[in-house]
């Protein structure tokens, strides 16, 4: 595509007024291949009422009679309406910095409740449709103008996520270097099958070569002293199992910050990092200021700290999604908990964050504004959001993010407030 | 040919720079041009032809067993499994998996109930604990009383799962009716549905047993008419909540017509995705299929058409949640009747030319090569309509084809990790005591068993599996379970013994020359993790 073609799809959509100006260059690709994107899947649901809490609206106390957020409790505030848990403490210098903002009330068209299909349609990124069998991170690193790296995409943990799934090879890393120690690493076993692949020309010695640099790359940089992995599961019910597929709770990989820091100091190859976290089905007895949905922030906010102060320099260049695949009920159940619901808040961060605000169409709590009579309705689809992270930030072009999001046009900005 | 060009510069274009991509599209074509004049396999190289395709590996002795009975006495055998004595370790495990052949309604009862004592026994536990003044969360932690309802119920889904996982991996491993397990592969991921959604946790046993299996090598229209009537089929695509619109749905939810399953229906089990249907016609299959339902609780009341024998089996048509109205499938119009409309609009997309054309395309894609020979995607479409969506007889004409034979067909394909895993297993003859072990590999491998989400199932191309990160899994696999190192799989595997189920014996030169040089201990696991060991 050329500047003009590219100009004339742009004044056609409705994206062009998210599109900084800037946007237009970004074919000139070596430019923009140190901008960087974490992205944070919270399985299960988080309960976005209780973490950016709408405290200044007067039904927010009546219908959360135990697990309502006080100021006086600790809710820290944030712009006189909304306020964020206590839990999240370590995150306020970066809101004070305008580094970090909110957007509440987001979701998935799609109505469902059930986390199969929530999470399906988050991580496939064409909400409603089956049969979309890639990742919408997976299609974007096919879509950045970098230069190929074994571990130019990385994922967290020993399985490769739907969301990360498709053509471009992402390379999964292990939360303790330890696991990720194989057979292949000792020397006699590894020279043995270097020597049977090396020299064959074709796609299976290049897949071999690639995942061999990818390996130890990874391994060298966490061979770096760590702290050690010695957080305590939360014992989980199977609906919570079913609900966070896999994931572990962030008290189980406190150091994920750290670590993620590091790979992206290391090798400046590393442009997309993807973990994700579960334990956030909070059916009974979830807690306020403390409890169990405190139990779950807190690590997962020390470690968002951690990863900012690692990636010292780099953090201007990076951005760092934090999403769930629906939120919760706007009432409170019958056992201290909250049900599936929909509209949520997602966290951005990072350099290029117009941060420091609250944003989203956020109706408040009266009745009239519920959806089906229970639910924050999702107001900013889920993509619009990301959207405008990829474009505003790491200047991915507008054809770029048709790919990424199929059929999928961003009706106005994700940035009201 | 789009698509294609990109594939190959995905696999290719990162790994050998030097490639510009214009080469592409001059050597495709010259690979089609020579794609007219098919090299036959000789004698030894078609009994490793059969071995590759009709099994999911060799065993040893295989080899030389199917040379001594010939190709065409084997594949008719394979093509007759009842006419094979099954493995008695199969027979046993499949009497010890009780839950394959139960009813689904009573297991949809069974863990409804679970779920619903769970519920209860979580609001006791919290009344107990608030009473005692204890944190949340914090009893549930320990052991002993406060996990008590969570773990049965934990329990339950787990030993379910771990039955069906071992059933299947059981069979594939040791079943001498070979092409029936890749059959099952086949037809299993071509209607695919996800043990991790809900009660397809405890469907998906059934679902096999009772839906796919007694039908992978028979008339399509019958395979395609079990799933269809499936509980576990019914509750992943969502047919299950799909009612007239205005009827309202159990619990008095909202509810009205979903497209889901009737989509899937013509996208990806009949027609394919450009069969020549539209979105219209989606809606109106939608229609056709209003009321076609698992036994709902909120629905049990609803008056319900008696199906027999399959009662409590299969599915549930219940009248008052069906669109009465008329429906015009594919220019064709369907009458009012009820039930009977979705058995017209199955015939109907069981003998459309395109269903004929699509599976065809994907049986040749399985079998013979990731991109099939259009000639011989002709000739399986006419046998598809001339005997009437009869399998064996497409196969048949398929195992007899010069396509089927030709050499350049041979080891072109790259095995998926479900394939890798159990020709591994196969060739070493080890018995895994924990099957966990085995599941847990191919989950690592991106393709846990019964796992996929999506419902075009996994796919079974070079381009779906070959990775890096994945290849090197599969080395370090290779390396444990040739070393006999995997734990609880002490066997120590020879590989003079292992090396004919390798293409009869006829490795690469280089993996001849690694092997060579490689002390012992360690020459059977070069065997399994060598690139000759990922195709097939």
């Amino acid at each position: 595509m050329n500047r003009r073609q590219f100009l004339q799809l742009a004044a056609a959509s409705t994206l062009t007024a998210m599109l900084p100006s800037r946007s237009w260059a970004y074919s000139n690709v070596e430019g923009e291949a140190h901008k960087k994107l974490i992205v944070i899947l919270l399985r299960g649901g988080m309960d976005g009422l209780n973490v950016i809490a709408p405290y200044g609206d007067n039904q927010y106390q009546l219908i959360r009679p135990t697990i309502a957020l006080h100021k006086a409790n600790g809710l820290i505030d944030l712009d006189g309406y909304f306020g964020m848990h206590p839990a999240l403490a370590p995150l306020q210098p970066l809101f004070q910095d305008k580094s970090l903002a909110f957007v509440h009330a987001c979701g998935s068209p799609d109505p469902t409740r059930s986390h199969f299909d929530a999470q399906d349609y988050m991580e496939s990124g064409v909400p409603g449709r089956k049969s979309v069998s890639s990742g919408w991170v997976n299609r974007l690193i096919s879509e950045l103008p970098t230069k190929h790296s074994p571990i130019r995409a990385i994922s967290i943990g020993p399985v490769l996520p739907r969301i990360c799934s498709g053509p471009a090879s992402v390379a999964t890393v292990m939360k303790n270097i330890k696991q990720s120690r194989g057979a292949l690493d000792r020397p006699r076993v590894e020279s043995a099958f270097t020597d049977l692949y090396s020299g064959l020309n074709n796609d299976i010695g290049g897949a071999f070569a690639e995942g061999m640099a990818a390996h130890k790359t990874v391994n060298n940089i966490l061979a770096m002293p760590a702290p050690s992995d010695s957080g305590n599961m939360m014992s989980m019910d199977k609906e919570q199992i079913i609900a966070n597929r896999g994931a572990q709770s962030p008290n189980a990989f406190p150091n994920f910050g750290r670590q993620l820091a590091t790979l992206f100091r290391q090798d400046p190859t590393v442009q997309v990092a993807f973990v994700d976290f579960g334990g956030w089905d909070t059916h009974v007895r979830q807690g306020a200021e403390m409890g169990q949905l405190a139990g779950h922030l807190t690590p997962l906010a020390s470690g968002l700290a951690d990863l900012v102060s690692g990636l010292g320099p780099l953090y201007k260049d990076t951005s760092i999604v934090v999403m769930s695949e629906f939120g919760r009920t706007a009432r409170e159940n019958g056992n201290g908990g909250t049900d599936h619901g929909h509209g949520n808040v997602m966290w951005l961060l990072g350099g290029g964050v117009a941060g420091g605000k609250v944003y989203g169409r956020f109706g408040g709590l009266t009745q009239t504004n519920l959806y089906e009579n229970r639910d924050v309705p999702a107001t900013t689809d889920f993509r619009t959001v990301i959207s405008s992270v990829l474009s505003d930030q790491m200047h991915v072009a507008k054809g770029s993010l048709l790919k990424v999001f199929p059929g999928f046009q961003a009706s106005g900005s994700a940035f009201v407030s | 040919m789009k698509r294609q060009i990109l594939a190959l510069s995905l696999a290719f274009g990162l790994l050998a720079p030097v490639l510009s991509p214009v080469c592409w599209p001059v050597s495709s074509k010259s690979l089609q041009v020579a794609a007219s004049t098919p090299v036959r396999a000789d004698g030894d190289a078609q009994v490793v032809q059969v071995l590759n395709r009709l099994t999911l590996g060799a065993a040893p002795g295989d080899f030389e067993r199917v040379k001594a009975m010939g190709v065409k006495a084997y594949i008719q055998s394979q093509l007759q499994p009842q006419s094979i004595a099954e493995a008695e370790i199969v027979e046993n495990q499949e009497q010890a998996a009780e839950i394959i052949r139960a009813k689904s309604s009573d297991l949809i009862q069974k863990y409804r109930t679970a779920m619903q004592q769970n519920k209860t026994l979580k609001k006791q536990q919290a009344q107990a604990q608030d009473a005692a003044g204890e944190m949340p969360g914090k009893t549930a932690g320990k052991k002993g009383k406060g996990g008590n309802a969570n773990n049965e119920r934990k329990t339950y889904v787990r030993d379910t799962a771990g039955a069906i996982i071992k059933t299947r991996l059981v069979r594939a491993i040791y079943s001498p009716r070979q092409l029936q397990e890749v059959m099952v592969d086949f037809w299993f991921n071509h209607f695919n549905i996800s043990i991790n959604k809900g009660l397809d946790h405890v469907l998906v046993g059934p679902y096999e047993e009772q839906a796919i299996r007694p039908n992978v090598l028979g008339k399509f229209r019958d395979i395609l008419g079990a799933t269809c009537y499936h509980p576990a089929m019914l509750f992943y695509l969502d047919n299950a909540q799909n009612a007239a619109a205005g009827v309202p749905g159990p619990k008095g939810k909202k509810s009205g017509l979903n497209e889901n399953y009737a989509r899937e229906l013509m996208e990806l089990h009949t027609l394919g995705v450009d069969g020549g249907y539209t979105q219209k016609d989606v809606i109106e299959l939608a229609r056709v299929l209003t009321g076609l339902s698992i036994p709902l609780p909120g629905l049990r009341r609803m008056a319900v058409q008696n199906n027999g024998a399959n009662a409590g089996y299969f599915g549930q048509f219940y009248p008052s949640r069906h669109d009465q109205g008329e429906k015009v499938i594919l220019g064709h119009k369907i009458a009012a009747k009820g039930a009977g409309e979705i058995e017209e609009a199955l015939d109907l997309l069981a003998r459309h030319p395109s269903t004929a054309r699509h599976i065809s395309y994907k049986l040749a894609q399985y079998f013979v090569a990731d991109d099939p020979p259009p000639a011989l995607v002709d000739r399986l479409t006419q046998k598809f309509t001339a005997s009437d969506g009869d399998i064996k007889a497409v196969l048949t004409t398929l195992f007899d084809s010069p396509e089927f034979f030709d050499v350049r067909n041979q080891n072109n394909k790259y095995k998926s990790p479900y394939r890798y895993a159990i020709s591994a297993l196969r060739a070493t003859g080890v018995q895994p005591e924990r099957y966990e072990l085995i599941a847990n590999f191919l989950k690592m491998q991106g393709q846990p068993l019964y796992g996929c989400l999506t419902p075009d199932g996994y796919k079974n191309t070079k381009a779906a599996w070959l990775n890096s990160d994945a290849l090197l899994k599969r080395i370090n696999f290779a390396t444990i379970l040739g070393g006999g190192a995997m734990p609880q799989m002490g066997i120590t595997v020879s590989y003079d013994q292992i090396a004919d189920t390798v293409n009869g014996g006829k490795l690469s030169a280089k993996t001849e020359a690694v092997i060579a040089k490689t002390p012992a201990p360690l020459k059977a696991s070069i065997l399994l993790g060598s690139p000759d060991f990922m195709n097939y």
